[in-house]
């Protein structure tokens, strides 16, 4: 049986699958635009956990290292995405993505 | 690798020339900057190098696609500056653009999963930014957002499509991936396959192919015009290398789990895109749609797998970004206020600015594909790539969404030649005329000496 620290390999797989649904069924289904921030996190920190799990499977750094990467990518990317809403809590006075229909068809 | 390291530089250098008042030469000196990157890149013609541990690696392939990217980026900061004259943060636009070039660049030389993510987030965010960069427009703030949804919506997928891929072969290098998938492919986990496919729809997210397109009319309405220009051009052009690298060198081994998807996206790409297209009066969003329709021809060459798909791809995307550079130009110089040209604004245009009528039209029928344009060959040495592995059913559809493409073309060039009671008489800088000559002197030539284009 495959382990990662005695836990088996399949059930790292089963959780982060499930914390990535998670933020993906987030994503689709809230309407507020910070909720769907932290649903996007949720799908990244699902993919850290995954990544952590086979780098101690495989007892290579590469892995871990790749979670340095996202961490730092995931933060800037936060920093832009915010100052995106509040750009457009300036213009509109909410953070209901139901208010972004201006472009359509 | 220097092309690179010239493009970093460069950016930088932009930053702190607001600092030392450089504004004025700011352009000129990124322009030859890069155009030093691209002789610079192609120095390396014809050896194969790798950097830091194999992380990157430079062969013909993205030496050719980091000149293609250099130029459209040279053309495009040609067609810019006028755009962007009254901004006051120039140079940070033009520093944004350029660590955008950064990213795509890396996009086209990568040969591990890491830098992959790096090369698309580096894009990517610079865009995100460059899309909203008109604050007070409330249009330009939801394509902003839109974008950034959608951009790390897919980053989400891409990063799980590589965890598990990692997880399956405990390599991120994409040569040791297909070493392993080729040398383990009976007892690879079911897992490793689920990775292929997740990240094949992170990529089809940034190329925008149906059915994940949907962000992309939004946003090319949204953004400001020159930055629609940028995405439409070298963001696909960077995307499609890395489509390439990905799926024809790393994942062929385990061709038959793929194929038959990225098929079914090819062919609903193309089909779905003509039909949309017919019934848009913005232009922008016309053009937009039809920019998803070409992703849907380059896929085509994509999914027949042979190794000749690489230069039939560059000359497309060659032929593509040049016709669109092109009908951008004009189109800068006929948005008045607010991000929206209909069809009723084309009315006249003939009689009011003719060079601007004809510059149009050329590109809208090298988008088409009629002879003797460059999109033509484009359009048939995919067509003729499809027929040599036997795809007949693919080949049909595409003549046929290509016949309603002429169509929706039409309709443009049409309304451009009527007349209009309020045509007045536009006055065009130099350099844009001169723009103009140069985008249909291209067009043409790359139509009737395709062999020169045909590097790769």
């Amino acid at each position: 049986m495959k382990t990662a620290q005695g836990i088996p390999l399949d059930y790292y797989i089963w959780l982060s699958a499930a914390l990535f649904a998670i933020g993906v069924l987030g994503v689709l289904y809230r309407r507020n635009a910070i909720i769907i921030f932290m649903c996007i996190e949720l799908m990244l920190n699902a993919v850290n956990l995954l990544l952590v799990a086979f780098s101690n499977y495989y007892s290579d750094a590469s892995g871990q290292v790749f979670v340095f990467f996202i961490m730092a990518v995931a933060a800037a990317e936060v920093a832009v995405g915010l100052a995106i809403l509040i750009m457009m809590y300036r213009n509109t006075k909410t953070t209901d993505i139901n208010i972004l229909n201006k472009l359509k068809w | 690798m220097n092309a690179l390291y010239i493009i970093c530089g460069l950016g930088i250098a932009s930053l702190v020339a607001e600092i030392v008042n450089l504004k004025k030469w700011l352009v000129v000196l990124i322009t030859i900057g890069i155009a030093t990157a691209a002789a610079v890149a192609t120095l390396d013609w014809n050896t194969t190098n790798s950097y830091f541990n194999d992380m990157v690696v430079i062969d013909n392939i993205s030496i050719a696609f980091t000149v293609l990217i250099c130029l459209s980026a040279v053309l495009w900061f040609w067609l810019s500056h006028d755009y962007f004259k009254d901004e006051t943060h120039i140079t940070d636009q033009s520093a944004l653009v350029l660590f955008a070039l950064v990213g795509a660049i890396i996009l086209t030389c990568f040969n591990n999963m890491s830098m992959l993510f790096l090369g698309i987030e580096i894009l990517s965010i610079s865009l995100y930014v460059l899309a909203g960069s008109k604050k007070d427009s409330i249009f330009s703030t939801e394509a902003a957002f839109k974008y950034f949804l959608m951009g790390s919506f897919a980053t989400g997928f891409l990063l799980m499509g590589i965890a598990l891929i990692y997880g399956a072969t405990g390599t991120f290098d994409l040569i040791k991936i297909s070493q392993f998938t080729a040398d383990h492919h009976s007892t690879l986990p079911g897992f490793f396959f689920a990775g292929v496919l997740l990240v094949m729809v992170g990529m089809a997210f940034k190329v925008s192919a149906v059915p994940f397109h949907f962000w992309a009319p939004d946003v090319y309405q949204g953004s400001p015009l020159a930055i629609t220009a940028f995405m439409s051009t070298i963001v696909k052009i960077a995307a499609f290398s890395a489509f390439l690298r990905l799926f024809l060198n790393c994942f062929s081994v385990v061709q038959n789990t793929w194929l038959f998807t990225l098929q079914a996206i090819a062919i609903s790409t193309m089909i779905v895109s003509s039909i949309t297209a017919v019934y848009q009066s913005n232009i922008k969003r016309l053009l937009a749609y039809s920019s998803v329709g070409h992703a849907g021809y380059v896929l085509l060459a994509l999914v027949t797998g042979s190794s000749d798909a690489n230069g039939v791809i560059f000359y497309y995307l060659f032929t593509y970004s040049v016709a669109s550079l092109l009908a951008f130009t004009v189109l800068t110089q006929l948005e008045k206020s607010d991000s929206d040209i209909s069809l009723t604004d084309l009315k006249g245009l003939f009689k009011s600015s003719p060079i601007l009528a004809v510059g149009f039209t050329i590109a809208l029928l090298s988008m088409a594909g009629i002879p003797p344009l460059a999109g033509f060959i484009g359009k048939y040495l995919v067509l003729n790539l499809a027929l040599s592995v036997g795809y007949i059913g693919f080949v049909i559809v595409a003549i046929i969404t290509s016949l309603v493409g002429v169509y929706y073309y039409f309709k443009l060039i049409i309304s451009m030649f009527q007349d209009s009671p309020d045509a007045k008489q536009q006055s065009i800088s130099i350099s844009t005329r001169l723009l103009i000559y140069v985008l249909v002197g291209l067009v043409l030539l790359a139509g009737i000496l395709p062999n020169v284009f045909q590097v790769i």
